[in-house]
C-alpha cells in the first residue's frame, strides 16, 4: 500500500490525538496545535485528492488486521477525498477568521477545549465522510452531536446560546435515535454492519422481495433522521436561534461543515448501502425534493423579516440546505452533482458571511442590529467587500461561486421532465429573487452613510489571520466560481465509483 | 403485518417504549422529562439490539475448553453494539442534565418554552 | 439528612407536588442567595399556574402528541412483525459474520471472551469512538459546570456560587460504606484486568471503580479525595490514557492495513498476560471510566474538584 493512502487514516488519529493534547495545554498553545494540525491534515488530503484524481478508483483501508466482513474499514475515493480536503481547508480559514472572537466569547480557562472539541469535530467529521461501516457512522455521529452542541454552548455567557443549545441537542438525539434504529433493523435482516457485504444482501432482498416493508421502513428512518440533523426545512426550527447565538467561528463552522458531514453520509447511505435505484423506486427521492424546494423558498422568506444579521444568515442557510436536497430529490447524477458542488460552494462562503458578521460587530459596538450596522461595511472596508462577495454568491451571480450550483441545478432539472422540472424551476427562481431582496438591502445598508456619529472612532480590528482568512476566502469563491470544472469533474468521478 | 408480531414480543416491546420515549423527547416541555424519554429512547432501542442476538439453548460467547463451535454460543456482535449505546447514551445524559442545570439555575424553571421566551427577553 | 437540591426537585415532581420549592427551603450545593437578589419582575411563574395557554391549544398540543406517538409506534410494530423470528437460529439471516468470530477469535485475538475480543480488536475503530464520546461529553460537562474562583474570589459561573459542601454523619451509610467501597474497588479492578477472560472490560469496571469512589464521597466528604484527587490529576489521568490508546491503536491499524505483522504476542488463551493489546487497552478505558464517572459525580454535585491545597 502507498504511502500517501495511510494519509485519511493518518488525518483521524492527528486530531484525535490533537484534540486529547489540546485538552491539557495552555490556550495559547492549543490554539497553536489545533491550526498546525488543521493545515497539515489539509496538506494529507490534498495529497490524497491528487492520488486518487489520479488512479480514478477508490481505496479501502482496513482499520486493524481483519477484511470487509470482519473488521471495520474506511473507503476513500475521489468525492471522500475532495470533502476530506474540503473540511479541514474551510475549517482552518473559519478557525483564523473567528480567532480574535474565540478569545472574546469563551471564558480564557476554558479556551483550550474549545480546540479540544474542534479537534474531535473534524475527527468525527472525517470518519463519517470516509466510514465504510454503518455502526461506526453511528458512534461518530454522536461525537458530532456533543462537539457540535458545545460549540454552541461555550458562548455560556448568553442565555439564548444555552438555549438553543438544549433545542439543538434534542433534536440532534432524536435524529441519532433513529439513525440508530435503522441501523439496527438493518442488521437484523442483513447480518452485516459494514456497507459492502450489508449492500450485497440488500440487493438480493430488494430481489427477491423479501423484507419489503422492514427495507422501506429503514429508508425513511435513514432520510427523516439525516434530515433532522442537517436542519431541512420542517425541522429547521431549532438552526436560526443555534447557529446565530454562537461566536462567529462556531457559527461558520455549524453553518458550513457540519450539516454537510450528515448530508455526505446520507449520500453515502443512499449509494453504497440501499443502492441508488431502490431509493429512486422508493419514493423518498421525491419527499425529499419537496421538503429541499420548501426549504429554498421558505428559508429565505423567512431571511426577509429578519433584523438581526446572523439571524438573516442562518436562515439563509436553511434554504441553502433545501438546494443540496432538492439536487439529491431529482434523483438524477447530475441532481447528486448540483448537490455535491452546492456543499462545497456553501462551505466556502457561509463561514465567510458569518465571519464578516463578527467584523461588522466589532465596529459596531457588539450589536447584530440592523439600525447598529448602518455604515459597517464603511468602518470597515475588508469585510464589507467580502461580505459583498458572499451576498454576491448566495444570489447567484456569474463569476462568483454560487453560480455553479444554479447552473448545475438548473442543468439537472432540465434533463428531467415532469412535474419536478415545474416546481423545481419555480422554486429556483422564487428563492433567487428572495435572495436577492434580502442579500442587497443587506449590503446597501452596510455601506449606506449614518445619521448620527456613534461610532465614528470605532476602528477596524488589526488582525492578520483575519485578513488571511478573509482574502483566501474571497479567492476560493471566485476559483470556485470561475474553474469549476476540474471540480465537477472530480466529483462525478467520485460519484460513478461510490455505488 | 407480518406474521412473527407475537414470536417478536421482546422487538415489539421495545419499539413501543421506542415510541413512548420518542414522543417524550419530541413534544414533552419539562427538560427533566425529556431526558428521562431520551433515556426510554435509547434503552429501548438497547433492548431491541440484545434481543437480536439471541439464539434459544445457547450460552453466552465465553469459549470455555469445551469446544470452540458457533453452535453452542449465541451471537457477540449485538452485545458489543449495546456497550457501545450505553456509554454513548451515559455521555448524552450527563451534557443534557448539565444544560439542564445550568438553565435551571439562570431561570428557575424546567419549562422549556418558559426558557426561549425569558431568553429572549434577557436579550433585548 | 438534606438532600442535594436536584433531588429534592425530582423527588417533589416524582411526588407529585409543586415541582419548585419556595427559595428559602433551598438545600444542598447549589443553594443559592441568588434567588432572593433576583429581580422580582424576572421572578418566573410556576408552569402550574399559569393560565395564558388556551385549553383548546393544549388539547391539540396533546392530541399531536398521541397521533405522534402511535404513528411511529404502529409503523414499527409492523416492521416488527416482518423481522426474522426471535431465539431463531436466522436471527441476524446471515450468520457468517458471528460463525468466524466465535471460532476464529482466539487464535486471532487471543480472548476467552469474545465480545472484549470484537471490541477491542475486529471493530476496535468503533470501540475509539466511544471512549471520546465519554472524553467529550466530559469535557462539555467541565465547560458548563465546572467553577473557577476567580482572582478576586468571585466564581466564573455566577450561579454556582455555593454553599460549603454538606457534611454526611449517616452512622448506618457510613458503615455500610466502610466494608463495601473497598470490596467494590477490587471487584472493580478484577473486572478491567480480568476483561479478555470473563465478562466484563474496561468499562463496566471502570463503572464498578468510579461508583465506588463515589460511595466513599457520599459516606465521607470529599475533603481526603480532593487533596489526591485533584482537577490536574485528572486531566493527566485521562490525558495519558487516551493518549496511549490511540498510540496503541494507530499502530496496530497501520500494521494491518499494510499487511505488516503487528509483532504483539497473543499469549496462551486463558493466561492473564494473553491477548495481545486487548489487557493495556482495557485498562486504559478503565482509567478513563472510572476517573469519568467520578467527574460526573464531583461536578454535578458541587461544580469542580478539589484544587490540590
Amino acid at each position: 500500500m502507498a504511502l500517501v493512502q495511510n494519509f485519511p487514516f493518518a488525518a483521524i488519529m492527528l486530531y484525535l490525538a490533537g484534540g486529547v493534547t489540546c485538552c491539557v495545554l495552555k490556550p495559547k498553545a492549543s490554539k497553536w496545535v489545533c491550526l498546525v494540525l488543521n493545515m497539515l491534515v489539509t496538506g494529507l488530503m490534498f495529497s490524497v485528492l491528487l492520488f486518487t484524481v489520479h488512479t480514478g478508483e477508490s481505496y479501502v483501508y482496513w482499520m486493524g488486521h481483519f477484511p470487509a466482513p470482519w473488521g471495520n474499514e474506511i473507503r476513500i475515493g475521489p468525492l471522500e477525498a475532495l470533502m476530506g480536503t474540503a473540511f479541514p481547508l474551510v475549517m482552518t480559514l473559519t478557525l483564523l477568521g473567528g480567532m480574535e472572537h474565540i478569545f472574546e466569547d469563551v471564558e480564557p480557562e476554558k479556551v483550550n477545549l474549545y480546540f479540544t472539541v474542534v479537534s474531535l469535530l473534524m475527527v468525527s467529521m472525517l470518519a463519517l465522510v470516509f466510514t465504510n461501516d454503518l455502526f461506526t457512522a453511528y458512534v461518530f455521529v454522536e461525537i458530532n452531536t456533543i462537539a457540535s452542541c458545545a460549540l454552541v454552548m461555550l458562548k455560556y455567557k448568553s442565555g439564548r446560546a444555552l438555549v438553543a443549545t438544549t433545542r439543538y441537542l434534542i433534536m440532534s438525539l432524536l435524529g441519532s435515535g433513529l439513525f440508530l434504529l435503522g441501523i439496527i433493523i438493518l442488521y437484523s435482516i442483513t447480518g452485516h454492519l459494514l456497507m459492502q457485504p450489508m449492500s450485497a444482501r440488500i440487493q438480493e432482498l430488494f430481489a427477491s422481495g423479501e423484507y419489503a416493508f422492514p427495507l422501506t421502513v429503514t429508508i425513511g428512518l435513514f432520510s427523516v433522521g439525516m434530515a433532522l440533523k442537517s436542519a431541512l426545512w420542517p425541522f429547521s426550527a431549532w438552526l436560526p436561534d443555534a447557529h446565530s447565538s454562537a461566536t462567529a467561528a462556531s457559527s461558520g463552522i455549524l453553518s458550513g461543515l457540519v450539516i454537510k458531514s450528515y448530508i455526505v453520509l446520507l449520500i453515502k447511505i443512499f449509494y453504497r448501502v440501499l443502492g441508488s435505484e431502490e431509493i429512486l423506486s422508493s419514493g423518498v427521492t421525491d419527499v425529499l425534493f419537496l421538503f429541499g424546494v420548501g426549504a429554498m423558498v421558505f428559508g429565505s422568506f423567512y431571511a426577509l423579516k429578519e433584523k438581526d444579521i446572523k439571524r438573516l444568515l442562518a436562515y439563509s442557510s436553511v434554504a441553502q440546505v433545501g438546494y443540496i436536497y432538492a439536487g439529491i430529490g431529482l434523483g438524477t447524477k447530475a441532481g447528486m452533482i448540483a448537490a455535491c458542488v452546492q456543499i462545497l460552494v456553501h462551505a466556502a462562503t457561509k463561514p465567510m458571511l458569518f465571519c464578516t458578521s463578527a467584523g461588522f460587530m466589532s465596529v459596531s459596538g457588539g450589536s447584530r442590529r440592523f439600525e447598529d450596522l448602518r455604515g459597517a461595511g464603511r468602518r470597515d472596508p475588508l469585510s464589507g467587500i467580502a461580505f459583498t462577495v458572499g451576498a454576491l454568491s448566495m444570489i447567484g451571480i456569474p463569476l462568483f461561486a454560487g453560480f455553479v450550483t444554479k447552473l448545475w441545478l438548473t442543468r439537472a432539472l432540465l434533463s428531467r421532465l415532469g412535474w419536478k422540472l415545474w416546481i423545481g424551476i419555480a422554486a429556483l427562481v422564487l428563492s433567487t429573487v428572495l435572495n436577492a431582496l434580502y442579500y442587497i438591502p443587506t449590503v446597501s445598508l452596510l455601506f449606506g452613510r449614518r445619521n448620527d456619529h456613534r461610532f465614528d472612532d470605532t476602528k477596524p480590528q488589526k488582525d492578520y489571520s483575519y485578513l488571511i482568512a478573509i482574502v483566501c476566502f474571497i479567492v476560493l469563491n471566485f476559483l470556485l466560481g470561475t474553474c469549476s470544472e476540474p471540480v465537477t469533474g472530480i466529483i462525478e468521478t467520485g460519484l460513478s465509483v461510490l455505488s | 403485518m407480518g406474521s412473527n408480531l407475537m414470536t417478536n414480543y421482546f422487538e415489539a416491546t421495545a419499539v413501543i417504549c421506542f415510541g413512548i420515549g420518542f414522543t417524550m423527547l419530541f413534544l414533552n416541555k419539562n427538560l427533566i422529562k425529556k431526558v428521562i424519554g431520551f433515556n426510554f429512547m435509547d434503552s429501548s432501542i438497547f433492548l431491541f439490539l440484545a434481543s437480536n442476538g439471541y439464539i434459544s439453548g445457547r450460552i453466552s460467547p465465553i469459549i470455555t475448553n469445551s469446544s470452540v463451535s458457533s453452535e453452542n454460543y449465541i451471537n457477540p456482535i449485538p452485545a458489543g453494539l449495546v456497550l457501545t449505546g450505553i456509554v454513548v447514551s451515559v455521555s448524552v445524559t450527563a451534557f443534557l442534565l448539565a444544560l439542564t442545570t445550568r438553565l435551571y439555575l439562570r431561570y428557575h424553571t424546567l419549562e422549556l418554552d418558559e426558557m426561549i421566551r425569558l431568553s429572549n427577553a434577557e436579550e433585548t | 439528612m438534606k438532600l442535594p437540591r436536584f433531588l429534592a426537585v425530582f423527588l417533589n415532581w416524582v411526588e407529585g407536588e409543586e415541582v419548585f420549592p419556595v427559595p428559602e427551603q433551598a438545600s444542598g450545593p447549589f443553594h443559592s442567595e441568588r434567588i432572593k437578589k433576583a429581580d422580582p419582575k424576572k421572578k418566573p411563574q410556576t408552569p402550574g399556574r399559569k393560565k395564558d395557554h388556551s385549553k383548546l391549544l393544549s388539547a391539540l398540543y396533546s392530541a399531536l402528541s398521541v397521533i405522534v406517538c402511535l404513528t411511529v409506534i404502529l409503523t414499527l410494530l409492523t416492521t416488527v412483525s416482518w423481522l426474522p423470528r426471535f431465539g431463531g437460529d436466522h436471527n441476524p439471516v446471515e450468520n457468517e459474520v458471528y460463525t468466524r468470530y466465535v471460532e476464529r477469535e482466539l487464535e486471532e485475538a487471543g480472548a476467552v471472551n469474545t465480545v472484549a475480543g470484537m471490541i477491542l480488536d475486529y471493530r476496535a475503530f468503533d470501540t475509539l469512538g466511544e471512549s471520546n464520546v465519554l472524553f467529550i461529553a466530559v469535557c462539555s460537562v467541565i465547560i458548563l459546570l465546572r467553577a473557577d474562583r476567580k482572582k478576586d474570589g468571585s466564581l466564573n459561573i455566577p450561579e454556582l456560587e455555593s454553599t460549603p459542601e454538606e457534611k454526611p454523619d449517616d452512622i448506618i451509610f457510613r458503615c455500610a460504606a466502610m466494608i463495601l467501597m473497598p470490596v467494590g474497588l477490587v471487584f472493580g479492578i478484577y473486572v478491567v484486568l480480568n476483561g479478555h477472560l470473563s465478562a466484563g472490560g474496561g468499562f463496566s469496571g471502570g463503572a464498578i471503580i468510579g461508583a465506588s469512589m463515589i460511595l466513599y464521597v457520599r459516606a465521607f466528604g470529599s475533603e481526603k479525595l480532593d487533596k489526591v484527587f485533584t482537577f490536574s490529576t485528572y486531566k493527566w489521568i485521562t490525558f495519558a490514557a487516551l493518549i496511549t490508546y490511540t498510540l496503541l491503536k494507530t499502530w496496530s491499524f497501520y500494521t494491518g492495513a499494510n499487511g505488516l505483522e503487528s509483532g504483539i504476542p497473543l499469549g496462551k488463551p486463558g493466561a492473564i498476560l494473553s491477548a495481545g493489546l486487548i489487557l493495556p487497552l482495557n485498562i486504559c478505558v478503565g482509567l478513563v471510566v472510572a476517573c469519568t464517572m467520578y467527574a460526573f459525580y464531583s461536578l454535578f454535585s458541587k461544580g469542580g474538584f478539589g484544587n490540590g491545597q
